[in-house]
């Protein structure tokens, strides 16, 4: 029989049912025919033939489950009845909805994140054989790794990489097209970038190798998408016109694709520019320079070749550099990873992502283990009726598929719910720009359905098995000899004990790791920074785009400075202002080596410390908050002709002179001797993590840096201030992009990572902590309301009240104990794992565990408070009429 | 080994029958094989539909309505081509159980 007939079949089950009511009708009137014709009377004749016949119904069921066109439609048949049941406790339907969608939503919005981020490559060809250069040891951030000149050399000396590309991530400037001027961020590269990535432009043309011919000679630009749209308003005309980037033109030779972004996954360029041509947007040339840690560099390995020969290969290089460039080339061993997660951030970010999964999973896990344990408690209410069906010819393999079908139907609600509600935040993540103008691009492809699906039916077989296998091994008579009263069943509710056990088990586990993060959320929080953001505004002014009145050269931009810094501190409400060449945890900061004074060959071995070298105006550390603990600050008096001085940081005192005092002695930074002046407390300049480091702050006259950071202390509401620096400043340099923003804001990423995982942790174990007080009131709810009798029957004997409250919920809480102490072990053997998502996890710490087992303590106190209620208001009298 | 069971024989009969006879309803075929077999063999109503039933969505029986000699309506059934193919594998393996039981039964 075709497909086809049995899908209309699946409609003519009337059809089908009358015709084999017809034909047994047929047989027995043949049969009754023939006994007459032997003489018998007709109603002799038809109780014979009814007599062999049998049951006509049992028979005519029998026949029609022969019929396979109808196996369909008895699938049909379980749903609707599957959605009787459904009907007729919405209660119990819509919890383990709920349970499910909570469960499953969970697990696939972080699977969609983890698809998004690990599992789906970066937009070009042959990611796999794409590498990163790292240097050997560890460490956070710093994309930069390498100077222009040793990237060159590198890539002219490997013999392991088919092409290598340079990228300065970091290039920025004013975007000038028309009338209009828009704030870019963007990639300078070699001019091999695009054909070494192998990706091909959405307009017009890429860049090439063939394109360069010294510095500035290749003044093109290829524009990201995402620009395209939102600045050039998708105009395709834009190909070959020119525009002004930092007031230098640059003709915009093609657009890239919409799934270009880039090697980086979180930051999208907003432009591309030759490398070549980076003196004219960042005012320095690097090219020539091989102090300036510049590029990141990017290669593809020649196919054959393993990375560890690669890296062999080229640490051989990195040593023969340190031999003939001691000064400036230290002779690190490399290592490679793969580009696109922030350098070595990727293994913390793949530790934290794979984590959160486990979690999720243990989420969905509880999930289960509650339904299976509220599906077994129905399937015991049900017993007696699933006996009476076995013993009046029901096969148990239906039995089962009815209860399997039960489960599926409500884990496909649930799933549809979860899935729904996923999408809807994973597309709502999608659209969240974080504060850090990052981006994080996560699309529900095929692979997100796919992981709901089967989310949905692992669920489904997990906690539809239990009652199912319960009613297998169910033997009728039993069952219905002794009705609803089970207390000969003790494995079965040894069972449902494990699984409360278990979720509870899970849920302390969840609850310690959202504790574990809250506590270093707050660590980190009230870790020192050396600095107060609070109250303080930062103005970006790039003054080197004012044509300048006055002194040309660097004597005029110090002028200007000057000038600007007067102006914002007369705005009324300012406490402090200065200026600063790069505001702390900004990135991209390098190590400058210092000498002892006296020294004559100043190459990398004999320089003492390699500081961090901030430049800054007078009044910064004030601006800043950070106190000075001896000396002075820096003055405008220190200019280039008087002595170099500086203020250094605690740990720079003490690593250099130890316990004498700092102030007054001297060293060598950038070739200049300098003397300390004062010293400031110490502070956090890279990262959140990192150790003590030393720091050098030379003043702002003494240094022909220019990049200049306005840090400005008010009491005045933010916004308020906003407008109020902008009109200062608008004074001094009229037309120029200024950007004020408030300091903690710009530090919310530093702290999103530690952020994303409270929120997650918070979420698991919230959701965790909901699915415990369910599965505890259910258990000891049911627990209540099926020994009613028996309370009712020991309170009328006389029992007290502690005694019936110990024998309705003791057990639940008992399981509660057990449970939350197996959770709390599982959380300090899982320190490992949380050590992945919060820095320095310690679930050991004694607020954790206070936390974790007073929450869970709370948790089964409201979940029994009920039941217990319930229990302790037994009513002997009334119950014993009832029945 | 021959593959047989209780259910195998049952379809050996009924396909058996409806070769000899050509087309017949369900009550004639327990008629046929209660007759012809001396009243040895009784087929169940409650095994015989169901085996029709099974054997019709296999394709080795085809079925139609048609009158009885009394003027009564019934659903008669016929051997199809594959039934045919069905009854000669049935039967060869019919035999070869024989076979074995009785070398069975005979060794002493």
């Amino acid at each position: 029989m075709g497909l086809w007939q049995r899908l209309t079949n699946l409609r003519r089950r009337e059809r089908v049912d009358a015709e084999i009511a017809a034909e047994l009708e047929a047989h027995i009137a043949l049969a009754v025919e023939d006994a007459m014709r032997a003489g018998m009377s007709e109603a002799d004749a038809r109780r014979s033939a009814r007599l062999r016949f049998g049951n006509p119904v049992a028979l005519r069921e029998k026949t029609m489950g022969a019929d396979a066109a109808l196996v369909l439609d008895g699938v049909w048949r379980d749903v609707k009845f599957a959605l009787r049941q459904m009907k007729k406790s919405p209660g119990f339907a819509l919890t383990a909805v709920i349970t499910l969608a909570l469960g499953i939503g969970a697990n696939v919005a972080v699977f969609g994140v983890v698809n998004a981020v690990l599992l789906s490559p970066l937009a070009v060809r042959d990611p796999q054989s794409l590498y990163q250069l790292r240097h050997k040891a560890w460490a956070k951030g710093r994309l930069l790794t390498h100077s222009y000149p040793a990237f060159e050399d590198f890539q002219r000396r490997n013999t392991t990489f088919s092409g290598m590309t340079a990228i300065d991530a970091y290039s920025n400037g004013a975007l000038r097209w028309g009338n209009a001027v828009t704030e870019v961020h963007g990639d300078e590269v070699t001019g091999n970038y695009f054909d070494l990535l192998g990706v091909e432009p959405g307009l017009g043309q890429f860049f090439h190798a063939a394109d360069e011919h010294g510095p500035n000679s290749v003044p093109y630009v290829v524009l990201s998408d995402e620009l395209w749209r939102s600045a050039f308003h998708a105009d395709r005309g834009v190909v070959g016109t020119t525009v002004e980037l930092n007031r230098h033109p640059f003709t915009v030779v093609g657009v890239a694709s919409p799934q270009f972004h880039g090697t980086e996954r979180f930051v999208w360029p907003d432009y591309w520019i030759p490398m070549l041509n980076e003196e004219q947007t960042t005012g320095v040339d690097y090219l020539h320079a091989r102090a300036s840690i510049a590029v990141t560099v990017i290669g593809r390995l020649k196919p054959g070749v393993t990375p560890s020969q690669a890296a062999e290969n080229l640490s051989a290089i990195s040593a023969e550099l340190n031999k003939e460039y001691p000064l400036t080339d230290d002779g690190q061993p490399l290592r490679l990873v793969h580009p696109g997660l922030w350098g070595d951030d990727g293994a913390v970010i793949r530790g934290f992502l794979w984590s959160v999964t486990v979690l999720a999973l243990l989420v969905l896990a509880a999930a289960c283990a509650n339904l299976a344990g509220l599906f077994a408690a129905r399937a015991a209410d049900r017993s007696r009726e699933l006996a009476l069906r076995v013993a009046l010819g029901s096969s148990r393999r239906r039995l089962v598929r009815q209860l399997l079908t039960e489960a599926a139907l409500l884990a496909v609600l649930g799933g549809a719910v979860g899935l729904g509600s996923a999408a809807l935040l994973l597309v709502a993540l999608n659209r969240w720009h974080p504060a850090f103008g990052g981006h994080v691009a996560v699309s529900v492809d095929a692979r997100v359905y796919l992981a709901g699906l089967a989310f949905t039916l692992a669920s489904a077989l997990l906690f539809g098995m239990v009652p199912a296998r319960q009613a297998w091994q169910n033997s009728p008579l039993h069952a219905m000899k002794s009705g609803s009263v089970e207390s000969p069943h003790l494995r079965r509710f040894a069972l449902r004990d494990l699984l409360l056990g278990a979720q509870i088990a899970i849920c302390t586990l969840l609850v310690t790791a959202s504790l574990v993060a809250v506590r270093g959320m707050e660590r980190m929080l009230r870790a020192p920074l050396g600095f107060e953001p609070q109250g303080a505004m930062l103005v970006e002014l790039d003054l080197s785009q004012v044509e300048l009145a006055g002194p040309q050269g660097a004597d005029g931009a110090l002028v200007q400075e000057k000038a600007a810094l007067e102006a914002v501190r007369s705005i009324p409400g300012v406490t402090a202002a200065g200026t600063v060449s790069r505001t702390p945890m900004t990135g991209g900061m390098h190590g400058v080596p210092v000498f002892r004074p006296g020294t004559v060959e100043f190459t990398l071995d004999h320089s003492v410390l390699a500081p961090y070298v901030f430049t800054m105006s007078p009044g910064y550390l004030e601006a800043a908050g950070t106190r000075l603990l001896s000396g002075r600050d820096v003055a405008w008096t220190d200019t280039a002709q008087t002595p170099a001085v500086a203020v250094v940081n605690e740990s720079f005192a003490k690593k250099m002179w130890g316990r004498q005092p700092a102030v007054g002695q001297r060293f060598i930074v950038s070739g200049r001797l300098t003397e300390v002046v004062g010293v400031a407390q110490d502070g956090k300049y890279h990262d959140m993590e990192e150790s003590p480091q030393p720091v050098v702050y030379v003043p702002l006259p003494q240094d022909e840096q220019s990049e200049a950071i306005f840090v400005v202390r008010s009491q005045r509401a933010g916004n308020e201030m906003a407008v109020a620096l902008e009109r200062a400043l608008s004074g001094i340099a009229p037309n120029v992009p200024i950007s004020v923003e408030s300091w903690p804001d710009t530090l919310a990423s530093e702290l999103f990572p530690a952020r994303a995982a409270t929120v997650a942790l918070g979420v698991m174990g919230l959701l965790a902590a909901m699915l415990a007080v369910t599965g505890i009131f259910g258990m000891a709810a049911y627990g209540v309301s099926k020994r009613m009798k028996e309370l009712g029957i020991r309170v009328a004997l006389g029992a007290r009240r502690m005694q019936v409250l110990g024998s309705a919920v003791g057990r639940p809480i008992m399981l509660l104990g057990v449970g939350s102490m197996l959770g709390l072990a599982c959380g300090v053997f899982a320190s490992r794992l949380l050590g992945h998502i919060v820095y320095q996890a310690n679930p050991r710490d004694p607020l954790v565990v206070g936390g974790a087992i007073a929450t869970m303590a709370l948790l089964g106190m409201a979940a029994t408070l009920i039941p217990a209620r319930r229990a302790l208001r037994v009513d002997p009298s009334q119950l014993m009429r009832e029945e | 080994m021959a593959k047989n069971d209780l259910q195998g024989t049952l379809d050996l009969l009924v396909l058996k029958t409806l070769a000899q006879m050509g087309r017949l309803h369900g009550y004639g075929i327990v008629q046929h094989i209660q007759r012809v077999s001396d009243e040895l063999l009784r087929v169940e109503e409650g095994s015989l539909y169901p085996a029709l039933h099974r054997m019709e969505q296999s394709g080795w029986i085809g079925s139609e309505w048609a009158l009885t000699e009394t003027g009564r309506k019934a659903k008669y059934y016929r051997l199809t081509a594959t039934g045919r193919r069905r009854l000669d594998e049935a039967e060869r393996d019919f035999e070869e159980l024989v076979k074995g039981v009785r070398a069975v039964l005979r060794y002493a």
